[in-house]
């Protein structure tokens, strides 16, 4: 039988999320590692690092506020670099807002709070596959609690031993591949194939941006390319 | 201000982004053109983070034939093209990587 056909549980959906989370926390973990031992080296206490970890929940913005603490940076400039670096948040929320509309507030807030980058790539290419609309929350709910445990883990074993990876083995790696393999498949029309090149190439060529804002021009323009490829609906 | 205020206002910020348009669609009329852009949202953001990954080896924006990556990511872009597969694609991508770095290690 066809996984697709089999119908569908909360708890079945809870485990694929689990499940199709899984490959990428292969590249996670060494980045909350490699966090906590920068929270280290730059004299933040362990329980506020584990703090920043649960709290803010946003490995690249922690990354840059852990080291800017490190060299002294004031309060409200760290606020404002955070704030920027997590904007591309907002599209998230606006991507997956039409699938959890139906929702009680109680799950709204709470999958909000699970919305990184990892569980929205695999979630949004869940909610854009076939199968029970009404359930897919509890895909969602796995992918991010799974995502979540393994950063606030990976985090503390970073905090308590530091980062002793060994370098030439590129699990980074793992992201960019996951990424490849849920887009490339969702490329289905020119479109959208022209959304992806223009995002691209743009955050390419704005790179050099201070603090992600490229990657929010980047996908600005790809969407807005798209649209125009697609034309307006008959 | 205290590191403990920091980052309680960070988590906040961050927090407000993810749960903004989870609550406004709700209440807010949004315009057609915007809901139509929607599903352009994932391959625009996802793509925007994966060139600029692919292109930074050793931590510098390397584009020249001599970054292994970006070979192993054009492999990985044709095995998730044929399989749709993410495993597939990550043992892929992975391996070509590290055949590269260990053929380039060798001579």
């Amino acid at each position: 039988m066809n996984e697709s056909t089999i119908p569908t549980t909360p708890r079945r959906e809870f485990w694929r999320g689990v499940r199709d989370e899984a490959p990428i926390l292969l590249g996670v973990a060494p980045f909350g590692l490699i966090f906590g031992a920068l929270a280290i080296a730059a004299h933040i206490e362990i329980p506020v690092a584990q703090a920043m970890s649960s709290i803010i929940f946003a490995g690249a913005s922690q990354f840059i506020a852990a080291q800017m603490i490190g060299t002294g940076t004031s309060g409200l400039v760290i606020l404002l670099v955070v704030f920027v670096v997590n904007l591309r948040h907002a599209l998230y929320s606006a991507s997956v807002a039409p699938h959890v509309r139906h929702l009680a507030p109680g799950w709204k807030f709470l999958l909000a709070y699970l919305l990184t980058d990892e569980a929205y790539a695999v979630t949004i290419t869940h909610y854009n596959q076939e199968g029970d609309p009404a359930k897919k929350h509890w895909y969602f709910l796995g992918a991010g609690l799974t995502l979540w445990t393994v950063w606030q883990v990976s985090t503390a074993i970073g905090l308590f031993v530091g980062a002793q990876l060994p370098q030439d083995w590129p699990l980074g790696f793992v992201l960019p591949l996951t990424f490849i393999a849920l887009v490339v498949p969702a490329l289905k029309d020119k479109a959208s194939i022209v959304a992806a090149l223009t995002a691209a190439l743009v955050s390419m060529l704005t790179f050099g941006f201070f603090f992600k804002t490229g990657l929010l021009v980047a996908a600005f323009l790809g969407i807005l390319t798209g649209l125009l490829v697609e034309g307006k609906p008959k | 201000m205290s590191l403990w205020l920091v980052t309680l206002l960070a988590g906040l910020l961050t927090y407000g982004t993810r749960l903004s348009f989870i609550l406004l669609l709700d209440r807010i009329k949004v315009p057609d053109w915007f809901r139509r852009g929607l599903r352009f949202v994932p391959v625009a953001v996802l793509s925007g983070i994966i060139l600029p990954a692919l292109a930074t080896y050793n931590a510098t924006l390397n584009l020249s034939l001599r970054n292994p990556q970006l070979y192993a990511g054009a492999l990985a872009v044709l095995v998730a093209w044929r399989t749709k597969n993410v495993l597939l694609t990550i043992l892929a991508g992975m391996g070509a990587l590290l055949a590269i770095q260990l053929l380039l290690g060798l001579f």
